[in-house]
């Protein structure tokens, strides 16, 4: 009784959702800001592996969202967080698919996105102790 | 750098990404992630495998 009493006492001190936004921005990192080193680095490892093989495979990284398609695609670009913006800003990624392979890329991305969004969720249940 | 996987390669490394994610975000032991992770694994490469079978046979 007692120590389930402290322990709700550490998860409730402090900024709850720091590991859910760290998560996002940057793979792995909210795991690594509760502790969680070989968990994180396996996460920020196949996150961060799926989304370069993803970019060097000259997948789309989607811009704009002009179909229903698009809107998907752009919300699971966006999963991927910082990796998103910076690739952007540096111009990665193809504008149109014109090869299979480009095909997988984006896909790569948009799943390493999902991927990452799990990841900072998972990192959030273990920061409310909802996940030991 | 341009990558070009074969199909059956960009299978397994999706599947090797998206099982060791799985594995460490849906159960809460080491081991239980483990086999998890194995067991996605073999789910996603084995279901790649029967479906590209058959589409094979039914192109034929």
């Amino acid at each position: 009784m007692a120590t389930s009493l402290n322990k709700n006492a550490e998860a409730d001190q402090g900024f709850v959702y720091l590991p859910l936004i760290a998560g996002w921005l940057v793979p792995g990192a909210g795991h690594f800001l509760l502790g969680k080193w070989v968990r994180g680095a396996l996460l920020a490892a196949s996150i961060l592996g799926m989304f370069v093989l993803g970019i060097a495979m000259q997948g789309k990284l989607y811009g704009g969202a002009h179909d229903i398609l698009d809107v998907l695609g752009l919300a699971g670009d966006l999963g991927n967080g910082l990796l998103y913006i910076v690739s952007r800003i540096l111009g990665l990624g193809a504008d149109q698919v014109q090869v299979t392979t480009a095909d997988y890329g984006t896909r790569f991305i948009v799943v390493a996105g999902l991927l990452n969004v799990i990841a900072a969720v998972d990192a959030h249940n273990l920061r409310t102790g909802r996940k030991s | 750098m341009i990558f070009r996987p074969s199909h059956f390669s960009a299978v397994v490394l999706f599947a090797l990404f998206a099982s060791v994610v799985f594995g460490i975000t849906q159960r809460e032991t080491p081991r239980r992630m483990i086999r998890f992770a194995i067991y996605c694994f073999v789910l996603f490469v084995g279901a790649a495998v029967v479906l590209s079978w058959l589409m094979f046979l039914i192109a034929r």
